[in-house]
């Protein structure tokens, strides 16, 4: 999701001059556009070697880790904001890490894709796993192993005990609060504990 | 460069008309804004990168990383290398006179402290005009003297690389630098620590301190990949030729590769090395705990540390592990600072901070890329 009218649509819900931790922060593409243009601070967090370089080379403060083995380097609310963008569907412990993320953050921010946009619901009709622009892989290789919905997301933050600040869908780059579940590929909660 | 005034030591002593050596790498800046110290560990010295002329296995210990076009680039970079004192390069250790007795310094040499070695090396640096260091940086003990300086002179230093590091030594790397020293001192030929004037060195000792510590920086995995269980005979030749010869029934001949490998390293570093040196810098090590004075609150003893700071470590170090790094790292974001951290999935263990691999020497050049970027932008 290196779409970049997608990655200003979740800056924006970043407050200014915010303390930002992004769990799995890729390139580091998003903290710096929150530092060059939102005042913010903060750390990205990485598994993968190129990207921890490539954080490295852009000069956007990287921490090794991964992150099915949990946060426990940080503390109950250390940060203004936790982001966890396109992140959630690669953890094995997706359901602790949401728990984590608010508890870390003052505000947990997640997006992920949408299993329930259209074209999707269309491609299982038809009997077949989706192979879109927003879920490129084919389902055997696929790396993606939590697939889930709009709709599921507010259970599982409910069922986690998370107050839901926001929700709502972006396709291409534009906010979506008409049915998103149905006609957004990408999903947004903001959240808190 | 010789230091007449006296320096006191962390322990109440001090030492005075002391020398340091030390190697530049590089030309200085007008501003003086570009000076990389970095510090060593156990056995290396202040020759950190290039060759000497004419001699052949002269190469830096650090010279996959320092030098023209490497990681950290000197021609970008003014780089110092200086050997701490109590070592046995050529800086002032036990194998020299003390100036108030007119003897060898022997085992009365002073213990040396990491937080000494960095006062010594800050008074190098005035010497040498350097008010501010662009960075500071070291792997393993080396590393440890890089975070003593953003404690000791957090106003001197922009950055801070430690590598392969921790905050302190757990009981277990005590323990086998102990094993190392009752090596050294049970040695016959030691002498007290007074062997010079003997014409002897306790080399048995040295030897086997050298195995139990060349043991512990690699891997399970890597000494079974590079020695596995080949027969040393087999391999030069006088048994089939595949590692799998006839054992030899004997007790005491080196039987396995891995054996004469380690006798090989122990008398290599036995011809080179000073013993009253080596129980120096495994003290010095046992010593680093700048939590101590906080009640073992890292979070507490980092709060004076104002640079910025790259952590390396490496997943099969079990010597200085990743989650001694970690500790860093936690005390440092509870602080706030900024710091980037890479965990080198390498298979080399401790050795690895030395060794060439990509990601690793990647990493550290990116960072040096930005650190000139930001001197580039303040100038």
């Amino acid at each position: 999701m290196s779409d970049q009218l997608t990655m200003e649509a979740l800056a924006r819900l970043v407050p200014v001059g915010s303390r930002v931790l992004d769990l799995g922060c890729g390139d580091g593409a998003m903290l710096d556009h929150l530092q060059r243009t939102r005042g913010c601070t903060g750390y990205g967090i990485e598994i993968d070697d190129a990207n921890v370089l490539a954080c490295v080379q852009r000069g956007v403060n990287v921490i090794q880790l991964n992150l099915d083995e949990g946060l426990a380097l940080f503390g109950d609310q250390s940060f203004d904001v936790v982001l966890q963008i396109d992140t959630l569907q690669h953890l094995r412990n997706a359901e602790t890490m949401l728990r984590e993320t608010a508890r870390v953050g003052r505000i947990g921010i997640v997006a992920f894709p949408n299993f329930a946009h259209w074209p999707n619901r269309l491609s299982v009709l038809r009997g077949r796993m989706p192979v879109t622009r927003r879920l490129p892989y084919q389902w055997y290789d696929t790396p993606n192993i939590r697939v889930g919905t709009h709709a599921d997301l507010a259970l599982l933050a409910q069922r986690s005990g998370l107050h839901v600040l926001d929700s709502f869908g972006l396709q291409a780059g534009r906010v979506l609060r008409l049915a998103p579940n149905l006609l957004a590929g990408t999903s947004v909660y903001q959240l808190s504990r | 460069m010789h230091f007449v005034a006296t320096l006191p030591l962390q322990s109440g002593a001090s030492i005075r008309g002391y020398d340091l050596s030390f190697e530049t790498y590089g030309q200085l800046n007008a501003a003086r804004s570009i000076a990389v110290l970095v510090c060593h560990a156990l056995n290396a010295s202040h020759h950190v990168a290039g060759v000497y002329a004419g001699q052949a296995k002269s190469e830096g210990w650090w010279n996959t990383m320092i030098g023209p076009g490497k990681p950290v680039d000197t021609d970008r970079f003014f780089v110092i290398g200086v050997n701490n004192l109590g070592s046995c390069f050529g800086s002032t250790g036990p194998m020299h006179v003390n100036p108030d007795t007119g003897r060898v310094y022997g085992a009365d040499f002073p213990v040396v402290t990491v937080e000494d070695w960095v006062d010594a090396q800050a008074r190098l640096l005035d010497a040498l005009g350097i008010e501010t260091l662009a960075a500071v940086m070291g792997g393993s003990l080396g590393g440890m003297q890089a975070l003593g300086w953003a404690l000791q002179y957090p106003a001197r230093v922009r950055h801070a690389v430690v590598v392969a590091s921790a905050p302190n030594l757990t009981a277990e790397n005590i323990a086998f630098n102990e094993v190392a020293r009752r090596a050294i001192v049970t040695d016959p030929d030691f002498h007290g620590g007074h062997f010079y004037a003997q014409g002897v060195v306790p080399k048995r000792g040295l030897r086997i301190a050298r195995m139990i510590g060349h043991i512990t920086y690699l891997s399970d995995d890597v000494m079974n990949e590079k020695f596995g269980r080949q027969l040393r005979d087999a391999v030069l030749g006088s048994g089939t030729g595949t590692g799998t010869g006839d054992y030899k029934y004997s007790t005491q001949d080196v039987e396995f590769q891995i054996e004469s490998y380690l006798r090989y390293q122990g008398d290599k570093f036995a011809e080179y090395f000073d013993a009253n040196t080596y129980l120096l810098i495994t003290r010095a090590l046992d010593y680093f705990d700048p939590a101590r004075a906080f009640g073992g609150d890292l979070t507490r003893a980092l709060a004076r540390a104002t640079a910025k700071f790259l952590l390396v470590s490496f997943s099969t170090d079990w010597r200085f592990a990743p989650a001694r790094s970690r500790e860093i790292v936690r005390a440092l974001l509870d602080n706030r600072r900024d710091l980037s951290y890479a965990e080198i999935d390498a298979p080399h263990g401790h050795d690895a901070f030395l060794l060439d691999d990509p990601r690793y020497l990647g990493v550290v050049r990116s960072y040096f890329d930005s650190i000139a970027r930001e001197l580039g932008d303040a100038s």
